[in-house]
């Protein structure tokens, strides 16, 4: 569904992503790890258009979408959050949800209707005349999923939406995503909460300084000495093994 | 719904009061200066319309006004076509004004005060313009003759000119309320609140920001008309004046931006604070002091404008209206 190949992005001397291939099948959730500053937001933000890759290639559905804006991404069915929620601070949850629905039908209680919907499976009904201001964190990042969510995508791009959760929070949001991968989206995540990453993906990505370390299943992944040393340093791999 | 019933009972009242109040004022003045806040709300709402909703501040908003006024001048002086058609396409010619600035500072993502002072600049660039070519008249400026009459959209009676920039505002208001419940102002207000996130979410933020644009010119190309066929004289300072630029959006802000009565309220309460001052004060210069002070009390304690103090005091009894708009649907 979803084919990088050979994607690389520099700033200025700094490459933050460097050649990077990986691919997303139809349902899956694919999940894409890695130390801060890694480029796994970089990534992201080229998939989704809002950054221009310097080399590479990214198909979506074997379409290219290098060069398109994110709004004819988003048409396409393919659409982000973001890590740093970005919600439409004046508006209540309600008209937050509704401006996603917006992107598939231009009557406004067909609108209102979707969103409703859409609050119903990420379990923000009782917060839809809120203001998105007065949300909490875990409210805000229910929000980023919700809105995405109302524009029907094919293939969501989460990039963290579990940081700042406490336990109780991730096993709910756990839920939902499982939840919306059963509804038949595909699902793309940058998430660094370990227990979420194990529990949800059928496949994960380890990015370390722009660079691709490991793929595979996320037991897998998990055991590969070098994600070791990527996250604890040098040498971590080694001491681990004689530890255990 | 009947929130939203009452709601409407109350706007048609309010209308047909607007309508019939002539009848009941025989005072030239009060009906010239109700004429002027209807002009100054109609453009206000104008100016909304891009920088209220869509959140893109111009600080050139005069340019559509002089264009339009231009246009349906130039037509009627030169090759005597009757401004009542006159008046489409100076509407035509703001919008299209509207377009080529819109094209040309969105496209190159000009954002905040820069977009400001580009609009400032544009309006700048067409007053020296319209300075130094000839079918303008250049600085000696245009005369038109009076002659009274509905081809010619001017008026025997200040009542006539009274209906004719109250229909303008009853248009600005409608255009309005249709952004407030319509898939294009939901996606102005999510550029204005957060382009970004828009962007992400489907929204073509240029093409939208354009529309805006060209929406504002059309309007300001009519209240061109409207000005040159009521006084009947135009010269470029007067078409492209700063002044009437920071009037629009002056009473909006005042007002509340972004809102459907703002510009109405803003234009309102400046313009009697204008005349009262003017009225009470007898030391020349002092009823601007005042009409200052008051600008700066204003705009300094209540950030919302007067109409989101007002909805402020109504979100502690209860809930907003803004909540009762989108909910009318299944209350």
């Amino acid at each position: 569904m979803l084919n990088v190949s050979n994607v690389t992005k520099r700033f200025g001397g700094l490459v933050a992503v460097s050649s990077v291939d990986l691919e997303v099948n139809e349902k899956e959730i694919v999940s894409l790890i890695g130390p801060n500053g890694a480029g796994k937001t970089t990534l992201f933000a080229m998939v989704a258009g809002f950054l221009k890759a310097d080399e590479g290639r990214v198909d979506f559905e074997n379409a290219s979408v290098l060069g398109m804006r994110p709004h004819q991404i988003c048409q396409l069915g393919m659409v982000r959050t973001f890590q740093i929620t970005q919600p439409f601070a004046g508006l209540t949850t309600l008209q937050n949800i509704m401006v996603g629905a917006y992107s598939n039908t231009s009557e406004t209680d067909r609108a209102r209707t979707k969103a409703e919907e859409v609050a119903e499976v990420v379990g923000m009904t009782s917060l839809l005349h809120q203001g998105a201001d007065g949300l909490t964190v875990a409210g805000r990042k229910r929000l980023e999923l919700a809105r995405a969510l109302a524009t029907d995508p094919k293939l969501l791009l989460l990039d963290e939406v579990m940081a700042g959760l406490n336990p109780a929070e991730i096993d709910d949001i756990v839920t939902v995503i499982k939840g919306i991968r059963d509804r038949g989206v595909t699902i793309f995540l940058i998430e660094h909460v370990m227990k979420a990453v194990m529990n949800l993906s059928d496949r994960t990505y380890v990015l370390n300084d722009g660079k691709l370390i490991a793929s595979g299943t996320p037991a897998s992944v998990a055991e590969n000495p070098q994600v070791i040393e990527a996250y604890l340093g040098h040498g971590a791999a080694e001491a681990m093994a004689e530890g255990a | 719904m009947t929130n939203f019933r009452s709601h409407l009972y109350f706007l048609l009242l309010g209308a047909i009061a607007l309508i019939i109040l002539p009848y009941f004022i025989s005072s030239r003045f009060y009906i010239d200066v109700l004429t002027l806040i209807f002009f100054t709300a109609y453009l206000g709402q104008s100016w909304n319309i891009l920088g209220g909703y869509a959140g893109q501040f111009s600080f050139g908003g005069v340019m559509f006004f002089g264009t339009g006024a231009y246009v349906s001048s130039i037509l009627l002086t030169t090759f005597g076509f009757p401004p009542i058609f006159g008046i489409f396409l100076a509407i035509m010619g703001g919008a299209l004004l509207g377009l080529i600035v819109g094209y040309m500072s969105f496209r190159s993502g000009l954002k905040g005060s820069y977009f400001a002072l580009i609009t400032l600049a544009f309006a700048e660039l067409l007053r020296v313009l319209a300075n130094s070519v000839e079918f303008t008249g250049g600085g000696v400026g245009l005369f038109l003759t009076y002659a009274p009459g509905l081809s010619n959209l001017q008026f025997e009676t200040p009542v006539g000119f009274y209906y004719f920039a109250l229909v303008l505002m009853f248009i600005s208001i409608a255009i309005v309320y249709w952004l407030e419940s319509s898939r294009f102002g939901a996606q102005l207000v999510a550029i204005r609140e957060n382009e970004d996130a828009a962007e992400a979410l489907g929204i073509n933020t240029l093409k939208c920001k354009i529309y805006a644009i060209m929406i504002m010119g059309a309007m300001g190309g009519a209240a061109g008309t409207f000005y040159s066929q009521k006084y009947l004289y135009l010269d470029p300072p007067i078409a492209y004046s700063i002044h009437l630029s920071v009037e629009m959006l002056l009473v909006t802000i005042v007002g509340g931006m972004g809102t459907i009565f703002g510009p109405l309220v803003g234009a309102f309460v400046l313009h009697t604070v204008n005349e009262v001052a003017r009225h009470f004060i007898d030391t020349p210069g002092l009823s601007l002091i005042v009409y200052g002070l008051i600008l700066i009390v204003i705009i300094g304690y209540l950030p919302n404008g007067l109409i989101g103090a007002f909805k402020k005091k109504e979100k502690k009894s209860g809930s907003t209206s803004l909540d009762k708009k989108t909910s009318r649907g299944d209350s």
